[in-house]
């Protein structure tokens, strides 16, 4: 099977929850491919799937039907350790309730992947330092996860998604507890990251989230609905964004 | 446009290009496609309305006839009420609210594809405002500007998803019965 250039593909996906008459299918023959490189965002109601159509991409939680297949491997029947390995080092994954540990500093919570995946010490301090500057955080390197805003622990959160240079970045509601401000500021690191060639796919019900993409799928009661891409096809300018005339 | 460029000649008498600049300053990406001789156009009909007065600056030998434009007591006033008015534009979502209905009861078009049409056109847009809002610096220029662009079109966007869900719940009685 030709799955080259795809940094995640997935075909026939069901999954469902519960049994008997409470089943319910959450994602329902779904069929989606991600090019690396692209940004992918993922909308719909609460409860449409969406999250756990992210689940079953990053190899979270594993299909009731279907394929998945991530860098060209199918990943839906690998074995437990094998999946784990892969998604230490092929998916970055952010969360709405960022999932720091409080007991570590922000340097350290980046750093951790980086130490599971078998990098040296030395190679995860550096590239945590590297990252930590990326998303504005030098200065609180030392800090703890209570010590910090919501927004700078998201983006704690987002340095460690990239520590071991995954093929794509998996953010289940990344801005859902944050501020306008903060909001701003985390879509301004993914807009850096989405010129940089950064694979994403992004759940959101925010809009504006959704707008930073370059393609937006909506979901409803576990199918796509809509498959739009947003990127480059606008001629008008941002002038017809306003009304100047007379 | 008129009120604004009067306002601006409030500071000073200016030239046109001198307007231009700050113009373009303000509005950054935005003014970007303005057409160069907006301004002159508008100066010319400010003169005629007698709100400002044109005088020929002592020009430079390259640049000899250069005109320099100043509000007239008229303009003063208007700048005046101008500031004191609290218009502000309506968002003109009747129409597409009633070619929702138009179109769903002589069953000319689906509405809820109207609906998801007009939505991919808005988040366009979005995206482009966005991306433009993101390249601005922070502070009371054009981002601030494209900043409430994006919240408008949100806001558009917002009202789409209700009457998406209230026309698929239309469609579906209609469906079952």
């Amino acid at each position: 099977m030709n799955v080259s250039g795809a940094a995640v593909r997935a075909c026939g996906l069901v999954k469902t929850h519960g049994q008997g008459q409470s089943r319910v299918r959450a994602v329902d023959e779904v069929d989606l491919e991600v090019p690396q490189g692209q940004m992918l965002a993922v909308m719909g109601p609460s409860g449409c799937g969406k999250s756990t159509l992210l689940h079953l991409l990053g190899g979270l939680e594993r299909p009731t039907g279907g394929e998945v297949w991530v860098a060209g491997r199918r990943i839906d029947t690998m074995s437990e350790r094998a999946l784990a390995r892969l998604r230490r080092r092929s998916v970055g994954f952010i969360f709405q309730a960022f999932h720091l540990v409080e007991e570590l500093s922000a340097a350290e919570n980046v750093e951790l992947p980086a130490l599971l995946a078998g990098r040296s010490r030395r190679q995860a301090r550096r590239r945590a330092s590297l990252l930590l500057e990326r998303v504005g955080l030098a200065e609180r390197a030392r800090h703890l996860p209570s010590q910090l805003s919501g927004g700078q622990r998201q983006r704690v959160a987002v340095a460690r998604a990239l520590v071991n240079d995954p093929l794509m970045v998996l953010a289940d509601e990344p801005t859902g507890n944050l501020d306008t401000a903060a909001t701003l500021d985390v879509l301004r690191i993914f807009e850096e990251l989405r010129s940089a060639g950064q694979t994403f796919v992004i759940v959101t019900h925010d809009e504006r989230v959704a707008a930073t993409a370059d393609r937006l799928v909506s979901m409803r009661d576990g199918m796509f609905v809509d498959d739009t891409w947003l990127a480059g096809s606008h001629a008008r300018g941002l002038g017809g964004l306003i009304g100047l005339e007379g | 446009m008129q009120d604004a460029v009067l306002a601006m000649l409030a500071k000073e008498p200016s030239h046109g290009y001198d307007l231009r600049a700050r113009l373009r300053q303000s509005l950054g990406p935005l003014g970007e496609s303005m057409n160069p001789g907006q301004i002159y156009v508008t100066l010319a009909r400010l003169e005629k309305a007698g709100l400002v007065i044109c005088e020929r600056a002592g020009g430079l030998p390259e640049r000899p006839e250069r005109k320099v434009y100043a509000l007239t007591p008229a303009g003063q006033q208007r700048v005046t009420a101008w500031l004191a008015e609290v218009g502000w534009p309506k968002p003109d979502l009747a129409e597409f609210h009633l070619k929702l209905a138009a179109a769903a009861s002589a069953r000319l078009a689906d509405p809820v594809e109207l609906i998801a049409a007009q939505r991919r056109e808005l988040l366009r847009r979005l995206r482009e405002a966005q991306h433009a809002a993101l390249a601005e610096p922070a502070g009371a220029g054009a981002g601030l500007l494209l900043e409430g662009v994006v919240l408008r079109l949100q806001a558009d966007l917002r009202w789409l998803d209700a009457c998406e869900r209230v026309w698929s719940k239309v469609d579906d009685e209609v469906e079952g019965g």
